[in-house]
């Protein structure tokens, strides 16, 4: 594999034409429930970018170490210390975001985007590509995250990163804020407006049913 | 009583699926026949039902700051709850293998239509999920865990086999724009199904 393909396409791919969360349909369950506001959709974006990454290259060093039967339980173990680490260094430097995180931390461990690349990528492939797959993965649903965080935040409380963007004098003349874009409902319709555009611009992705 | 008005409560009110979007990856994927979809939603109650008193326990008797006291007075200043995220998912990733053989034993024809999903239920958040928000409301007592699994067990249930329903009419009669077909139209149903079950936020219990 990591001969035919080459380094950029495992990087690249996964941002568009093979993204996680859109063409894979991986990790939809944090994508949807921390995407209110844009503050906690970066944090939670970058944090699965290092799990991400540093659980594919630790797979991937030991893969040939693994035996098969327990492989799932190996993996879990390696994504949890990972997780556990994030976690606490959130706990110490970002403290605010880690509360309204909650729950979606540990999570992580159970993304599905985790197990999707340690199985089909990192436990066939050497350190390195698995590193930039990780990556890339990571930096494609952190990318859908930053989108749907971004309409959401922006229709839904007219800010952005909590700094008003929408000027006083449109809710002067009568605009008032889509309270319905904070209620998790509007995530999946937004997440489902990203695959309308991603799939009319890629035909091939199209499915027949 | 209050038990089982915290049962009603996880399965309609704080629903795992359309509350807080917990389990959704084998929920859109697994969506597709109703038969399949009521076998995986019984083997996520069941996990739930099973897990959840086991990790309370674990919880309450190892994890939480002083909780080994009842092993000796020493350990009181102890606190392991950092480690409460692996020990979880050492319980579930466990417990899922022993369901896996026995529904390969006792019921071979739902192994073979739940297929890859078996191992998956692992990986469900909706089961750790269940775990964490366990210890993060501090429930009062295994009784009070088991019935919050078995609410939100079924109330998952309910979701999968109500939306696996309506994506098997959805695709006999229905004519969707091509980009949409598939995953986009079943993100839309459910969006509009977690609308109408927000109906429900308003009651108190």
């Amino acid at each position: 594999m990591a001969e035919k393909i080459s380094y950029k396409d495992i990087f690249f791919n996964p941002f568009s034409k093979n993204n996680p969360v859109i063409v894979q349909i991986l990790g939809i369950c944090s994508c949807l429930a921390v995407t209110a506001k844009l503050e906690p959709a970066i944090v939670m974006g970058l944090s699965v970018i290092a799990v991400l990454a540093f659980a594919n290259v630790i797979i991937s060093l030991i893969r040939k170490t693994i035996p098969t039967n327990i492989r799932i339980i190996v993996q879990l173990v390696v994504v949890a210390a990972l997780v556990i680490i994030v976690n606490q260094l959130l706990l110490a430097y970002a403290y605010d975001v880690a509360l309204q995180l909650s729950v979606f931390i540990g999570l992580i461990i159970t993304n599905c985007i985790l197990m999707g690349r340690l199985e089909a990528f990192a436990m066939g492939n050497k350190p390195w590509p698995a590193f930039l797959d990780g990556v890339g993965n990571g930096v494609g649903y952190a990318l859908i995250l930053i989108i749907v965080a971004f309409f959401r935040e922006l229709l839904g409380s007219g800010t952005l990163l909590g700094f008003q963007v929408i000027p006083q004098c449109f809710y002067d003349a009568g605009y008032a804020n889509n309270g319905l874009m904070i209620l998790p409902p509007m995530a999946l319709i937004v997440v489902a407006c990203v695959i309308w555009v991603h799939r009319a611009r890629n035909k091939e992705l199209q499915e027949n049913s | 009583m209050e038990n089982f008005n915290l049962f009603i409560r996880s399965i309609f009110v704080d629903n795992m699926v359309f509350a807080y979007f917990l389990g959704m990856c084998s929920f859109l994927a697994v969506s597709k026949n109703v038969k399949t979809a009521f076998g995986l939603g019984v083997a996520v109650t069941f996990m739930l039902v099973v897990t959840l008193p086991i990790n309370y326990l674990l919880q309450n008797l190892v994890l939480k700051p002083g909780a080994l006291t009842w092993l000796s007075a020493d350990f009181a200043n102890v606190d392991l709850s950092f480690l409460s995220l692996i020990l979880f998912i050492a319980v579930i990733a466990s417990m899922t293998q022993l369901v896996e053989m026995a529904v390969e034993k006792y019921s071979p024809s739902l192994y073979a239509s739940l297929g890859i999903f078996l191992p998956l239920i692992a990986v469900n958040c909706a089961i750790l999920g269940g775990s964490l928000f366990m210890q993060q409301r501090e429930f009062g007592s295994v009784w009070t865990a088991t019935c919050a699994g078995a609410g939100w067990g079924l109330g998952w249930l309910l979701a999968i086999t109500a939306i696996a329903a309506i994506r098997e009419r959805v695709a006999q009669y229905s004519n969707v724009p091509a980009p949409l077909r598939g995953i986009g139209i079943t993100f839309i149903i459910c969006a509009l199904m977690g609308i109408a079950f927000m109906s429900f936020l308003g009651i108190k219990l």
